[in-house]
């Protein structure tokens, strides 16, 4: 029965060709998208960097790249905003963390679908090449931002990135589109159809539910991105008209009629909003799942969190139009948009309680982990609370285009998801690659981190309170900008620092993966199945049976149990009698 | 104590009960027959039933957000240079309707005869055990061959898809013509993109039945392929009733 040697879908592959490279066991494939992700951030860093040193030595000629002008300046805002987005938000905590745990906290072999799961890191793969590509090509990487607004976007003569470029973005934005849905379509069948007995779906760890969250999400929004994006390459290499109307470009009026540029910002913000909470989500998952382990107390409120999250998501899907208030919108549609954003600040403050809840009285174990878990539930609340003033229209319209947007996307989204793939790293390393991460190392990471990423964005709240539009590439020039110049500066120096602790985290992530001390099977002392089973996990993942589970994924702490947590797969703990 | 769980939940694993319970065993699930001699092909079925019930959601929000662009522009008033005012430009496609009809007659036969291969297969794999019996004989194996005819039928409406194009070209209408031109070449092309991938897996699954592989693993690819089949064919019901009645 259960004890088959012979659960596993596929044999464990032979060579090194099926067994790094086009692997189909979900655990190199987890790893796989890992280090994509974390190429891809050293990139986007990298931009960042340059866009912080132009932003204060507007005229500096920087070795091997020169002088950036305005408009290397927009090609690195777009780049850096879509490999941030894509490359690193999508990739790492879903499609990383996720492949590589989902089957096993679940009590899986592999995924539902091996050869599907391969094929979805391969064509992810691809379409970072093609975006990469974009670079390389004659008039260099496009310049319509992450969002690429038509017309801009879909017209090739408006600018030197607008040519090829462009065209190779959109294509590898359409690529990454089926790779997600192919990764999204695997994670849900998993979750739904894989459990190991006993697991039932309100005994899935909260990381389980919301990386299954995020593939729905994923599911419903990148279909739409996608014919987003096909209608915007006909529009550039057809001539038809869907987003452009009639305009004229450098004294040219142009072939096209009747497009709607407001029909690329709904379709656009339909995926886009959605992207947010699938960026989010799952860090969210791993918040709840530290926070837990590390206060070595149940999660407070474990269904409300899991309607938390499934109210977050489908609540998700309604607000896109809060992006679009400056667009020009009947002030009706406006209301609703803005009363259904306002509306998820519900469900973000359920679970905001039920984490402080758990951290309320615990006995707290700072390792880095959780020095990262609760970072990120301070870097949320931070960035959540500019968000019930951009949902009133009255305060995004002059808000909007200024650097307070930046700095609250920034933190709710941006940093506040690497802290949960930070968090994740430092937590799951030692299950990964069978070696504790430096403990000391880790925590000055953190340190400087924390620190330096709110050096870097709390000041852009005040910029934009002042006025300070974003986007903008030289600020020189303008009397009122010039005031403000010490500020960038300032958040210039904390770029830096910041960016150079990042290297501790590669030393740190490296040295331990070969030279670190040997990790045991459940180093943390956590409950659910990832640490039942052997470190690393052998292929099949629990070694030639399927686990049974008999408890919630949080039994820290109980009253009466000899140890202060029970395992899921713990039959009859034993008690302290 | 820190608890707030004051009492373990100590519950048997729950079997059976809707969501949760699991069957206990996984005789090979995924891709291959690797299992302990002989691979579960009830439970993989199921499991490429609900991929492909998942499958089907990106491709309905796909043509769903394509239809409701098509909604809006054609009610969208466009500035014209000429008269300096607004106005609509929206200028019907002429439709070959007899083609589309025929089209459709087409597509509606080829989902009937998929839905014969999928029977007709599902009784083979039902009697695939009792075939294996030496001395055994059910008589003839091969039956009516409906996946062919489905091929068939399918490929003759992509050909037929192709002409409508083509009669529309020669009316003027192009792909930039104008918007309604432009949407209607751009349903018509995802829409034969998303069928063409099926008459390919249902070509590979005809090729395979010449290889004497177990019928059983055919059979899922075939029971699978027909319901997104079927799936195709409402999907084109629903986009040439909105070409039609809201040309």
């Amino acid at each position: 029965m259960a004890t088959s040697a012979t659960i596993h879908s596929h044999a464990a592959p032979q060579g090194f060709i099926r067994k790094y490279v086009f692997s189909l066991d979900h655990k190199v494939i987890g790893i796989q998208y890992y280090f994509l992700a974390l190429i891809a951030v050293f990139v986007g860093m990298f931009l960042s960097l340059l866009m912080r040193i132009h932003l204060i030595w507007p005229t500096a000629v920087l070795p091997l790249i020169g002088e950036i002008k305005p408009e290397t300046y927009l090609s690195l805002l777009t780049m850096h905003g879509t490999i941030m987005v894509f490359f690193v938000l999508t990739t790492a905590p879903q499609s990383g963390f996720g492949n590589y745990f989902l089957p096993i906290q679940i009590g899986a072999p592999d995924m539902a679908f091996p050869v599907l799961n391969m094929l979805s890191f391969w064509t992810t793969f691809v379409a970072f090449i093609v975006m990469i590509a974009a670079f390389f090509v004659t008039g260099g990487a496009p310049l319509h931002g992450w969002t690429g607004y038509a017309p801009l976007s879909a017209l090739t003569n408006s600018g030197p990135g607008e040519q090829l470029g462009a065209d190779l973005w959109i294509t590898s934005i359409a690529i990454f589109c089926i790779a997600s849905l192919m990764g999204a379509l695997n994670f849900i069948t998993t979750t739904l159809d894989l459990r190991a007995k006993g697991m039932t779906m309100m005994r899935m760890p909260l990381t389980c539910w919301a990386w299954f969250i995020t593939a729905i999400l994923g599911l419903l929004a990148f279909g739409v991105l996608l014919s987003a994006g096909i209608l915007l390459l006909l529009d550039r290499n057809l001539g038809t008209s869907f987003y452009v109307p009639l305009v004229v470009v450098n004294g040219q009026v142009m072939g096209h009629k009747g497009g709607s540029p407001l029909l690329w910002q709904h379709l656009f913000w339909f995926f886009g909003h959605p992207e947010v909470y699938i960026a989010i989500l799952p860090s969210m998952g791993v918040a709840s799942q530290l926070l837990s382990t590390f206060s070595r107390k149940p999660i407070f409120g474990y269904k409300a969190m899991v309607y938390a999250i499934m109210a977050i998501g489908i609540l998700g899907f309604v607000v896109w139009g809060h992006h679009m208030f400056m667009s020009g919108m009947s002030p009706y549609s406006a209301f609703a948009f803005s009363i259904m954003t306002m509306a998820i600040g519900v469900p973000s403050a359920i679970k905001t309680f039920n984490w402080l809840g758990t951290l309320h009285k615990g006995k707290i174990r700072f390792y880095t982990p959780m020095l990262f878990a609760i970072g990120f539930v301070s870097l949320f609340v931070s960035g959540g609370l500019s968000g019930p003033f951009l949902a009133q229209p009255v305060l995004d319209i002059p808000l909007h285009d200024t650097y307070f947007v930046v700095g609250h996307f920034h933190l709710i989204m941006g940093v506040a998801s690497i802290f949960g793939i930070f968090g994740a790293t430092y937590y799951w390393i030692p299950k990964m690659f069978g070696r504790m991460m430096s403990e000391g190392l880790g925590k000055l990471h953190f340190w400087i981190t924390f620190v330096g990423t709110y050096a870097i964005f709390m000041p852009m709240h005040y910029l934009g309170m002042a006025g300070h539009p974003r986007r903008y590439s030289q600020l020189t020039e303008v009397a009122y900008l010039h005031n403000l110049i010490p500020v960038q500066t300032f958040m210039t120096y904390a770029a830096f620092i910041t960016i150079a602790a990042q290297f501790i985290f590669l030393i740190n992530l490296f040295w331990s993966m070969f030279k670190g001390p040997k990790a045991s099977d459940n180093p943390w002392e956590a409950t659910t199945l990832e640490w039942t089973t052997a470190t690393p996990p052998p292929h099949d993942n629990f070694g030639g049976h399927t686990p049974v589970v008999y408890h919630g994924p949080y039994e820290y702490s109980v009253p009466g149990v000899a140890k202060d947590y029970v395992m899921q797969t713990d039959p009859a703990p034993v008690t302290a009698h | 104590m820190a608890s707030l769980t004051p009492t373990i939940p100590i519950k048997l694993p729950e079997t059976g009960r809707g969501g949760g319970g699991q069957p206990p065993v996984y005789h090979g699930g995924g891709d291959g027959g690797h299992g302990d001699g002989y691979p579960d092909y009830g439970q993989r079925l199921r499991r490429a039933r609900l991929g492909l019930a998942i499958a089907l959601a990106p491709i309905f929000m796909f043509f769903i957000s394509i239809t409701s662009a098509y909604i809006v522009r054609q009610g969208l008033p466009t500035f014209d240079d000429k008269t300096n005012s607004n106005i609509r430009d929206w200028i019907p496609v002429q439709l070959p309707l007899a083609l589309l009809l025929l089209n459709t007659g087409l597509l509606a036969a080829s989902s009937i005869t998929a839905e014969f291969a999928r029977r007709q297969i599902t009784r083979q794999a039902a009697l695939a055990p009792v075939r294996s019996i030496p001395g055994v004989s059910l008589g003839d194996e091969r039956g009516f061959p409906w996946l062919y005819v489905t091929v068939l039928l399918g490929g003759g409406f992509l050909v037929g898809q192709w002409m409508a194009w083509q009669e529309l070209a020669a009316r003027g209408f192009y792909i930039a013509t104008s918007a309604s031109s432009s949407f209607y070449y751009l349903l018509t092309a995802a829409h034969g993109v998303h069928l063409a991938g099926g008459v390919l897996v249902l070509t590979y699954a005809a090729i395979v039945s010449l290889l004497h592989k177990p019928v059983e693993g055919r059979r899922i690819v075939v029971d699978v392929t027909a319901w997104y089949w079927h799936f195709m064919f409402l999907l084109w019901i629903g986009i040439f009733g909105l070409l039609w009645f809201m040309r």
